[in-house]
């Protein structure tokens, strides 16, 4: 049962763009992620292939020879329609601590301010919700988080900042996320994640995938200190738990 | 080893990209323009895909604790090893001691120094590519060393090959993007009719283009992006990512140029011309 109607647009020489209706939905993200994995065994040649999946579109790229248009969009729009229910890949639930201090967060009281909440109120409120991750981009390891209440929405810096630091946590507009590396950034700046996000040394390189969830959880300086060491000589894990719906 | 006197302007060592990490947001990297790089490499019956030193402007002055054979390609910089020019698209064979130094560029942009067996420096996710904060170093620094391969003998079956013209075109052969479609007629005309000049923000990220196209506001899913593709910013900016250039992005993608386009343009500089043709 494929309830989209999908479409294959050519993408340059090397690769094919499969779209999926324009909306931010948990369902579309879904049906991307399982025609993804089911790819994974249908595409010719396996490590040939690139597969970012995103948003509302899966985007497939050959790093070896160019692609027959036509030939691989009949092939695509025949997978798509005998994909059966896969087992999509697994899907975890990853919970990351972020200490909520001005420190950290130079906009936390601002944010607050402007949201007509208590700091305390706003760590409760930010730490409520599952994010789910849409994209992975802009910047190695850096996650397109949805699912944002109304509530958090802020307005970006108008001024961007030519510095944010590594691990910062950030709101702005619908979205929410981490900067994995320093960088220049306009988001509000509430907290910090003292967990690699992206780790080059690991593989790979960022334990999160598409199609995730994140949840934050307060944690004090103290804490803070111990999993940045922890994350510093390699011994941090990530806490997750498996999604199954 | 190779050690660095001198820097010049920019410099990185580059093979043909980081592939497979895209999902995870890391960019492609590698040499920008693979038709200049693949000749050096050829020179020297390396594999296409090993590593180089790509030189941007102004070249470095390196000194060699080991002989090996050499051959640069791409833009044409004056250069000597010690004391005495040398040819480009030529193989040199290079002595313990010798340096070998690089002026400031005459036409193109970006210099490719092959050496025989490939630079040898670490490989982080599976290429020896340069990227922040990929790799510890985002361009070679005076006193760094760089590894190599020792080499006393090596008989090439061709010591040269004619320099390349590519870099005299200035039209850039595109396909229409996935978002192509939005432009109006007016952009679609001026886009592929009008000659562009590059902007003094060019790197090996994006190069983006003086002049703008009618402003849109066209709202899109981030969606992926590739080296090459073309975007519209919402106020008519025309941005072309390169290799360095973000794995996604919220602008339309109004064109995406061909590999051998791309190697054209990364020989264009500030001020330089160029049109985009639809093949």
């Amino acid at each position: 049962m494929n309830p989209y109607a999908i479409s294959v647009k050519p993408f340059g020489e090397e690769a094919v763009l499969i779209e999926w209706p324009n909306r931010v939905e948990e369902a579309i993200l879904k049906d991307i992620l399982e025609f993804n994995k089911y790819l994974q065994e249908k595409l010719p040649g396996s490590g040939r292939w690139e597969q970012v999946p995103a948003y509302n579109s899966l985007t497939l790229i050959n790093n070896k020879e160019g692609i027959d248009f036509e030939d691989m969009k009949k092939k695509l729009l025949g997978w798509y329609t005998e994909k059966k229910a896969v087992d999509p890949a697994p899907r975890y639930l990853w919970t990351l601590p972020v200490c909520y201090t001005p420190e950290y967060g130079e906009d936390l009281k601002e944010v607050a301010d402007l949201l007509d909440y208590s700091v305390e109120e706003l760590i409760a409120e930010h730490t409520a919700h599952n994010y789910t991750v849409y994209g992975i981009g802009f910047l190695p390891g850096f996650m397109y988080l949805g699912g944002i209440p109304k509530a958090l929405e802020t307005p970006r810096r108008s001024t961007p900042r030519l510095k944010v630091p590594s691990g910062s946590v950030g709101l702005a507009g619908k979205q929410t996320g981490i900067y994995p590396q320093e960088s220049p950034g306009g988001w509000n700046i509430i907290g910090n994640c003292p967990i690699p996000i992206f780790d080059v040394t690991k593989n790979p390189p960022s334990f999160v995938s598409v199609g995730d969830k994140i949840r934050f959880y307060s944690i004090t300086q103290g804490e803070y200190d111990l999993r940045k060491i922890e994350g510093e000589v390699g011994i941090y894990k990530p806490e997750k738990e498996l999604l199954d719906d | 080893m190779i050690k660095v006197l001198h820097t010049g302007f920019f410099s990185t060592i580059q093979d043909w990209g980081r592939t497979g990490y895209r999902n995870k947001g890391v960019p492609v990297s590698g040499v920008m323009d693979r038709y200049s790089a693949a000749m050096a490499n050829a020179l020297l019956e390396n594999e296409e895909t090993d590593a180089l030193l790509e030189i941007t402007m102004t070249g470095p002055v390196l000194t060699f604790d080991a002989p090996t054979f050499i051959a640069f390609t791409g833009a044409d910089l004056p250069a000597t090893l010690n004391d005495n020019p040398i040819e480009a698209y030529h193989v040199h064979k290079v002595n313990t001691g010798d340096t070998l130094s690089f002026g400031k560029f005459r036409s193109g942009f970006r210099c490719y120094l092959a050496i025989k067996g490939g630079f040898l420096s670490e490989k982080v996710l599976g290429s020896r590519s340069f990227y922040r904060p990929i790799t510890a170093e985002n361009r070679i620094k005076a006193g760094m060393e760089l590894p190599f391969r020792t080499y006393e003998n090596f008989t090439p079956k061709i010591t040269t090959i004619k320099a390349a013209s590519l870099f005299e075109e200035t039209e850039l052969d595109v396909q229409p993007g996935p978002e192509y479609e939005i432009l109006s007629e007016k952009q679609q005309k001026e886009l592929l009719g009008s000659e562009f000049t590059i902007a003094k923000e060019n790197n090996r990220m994006a190069y983006q283009l003086t002049q703008n196209l009618d402003a849109h506001s066209v709202n899109m899913l981030t969606s992926a992006t590739l080296p090459g593709t073309v975007q519209l910013t919402p106020s008519g900016k025309i941005i072309i990512l390169m290799c360095d250039g973000q794995t996604t992005g919220g602008y339309p993608r109004i064109l995406q140029l061909s590999q051998r386009a791309i190697s054209i343009l990364s020989q264009k500089k500030f001020g330089d011309s160029i049109a985009f043709r639809l093949y």
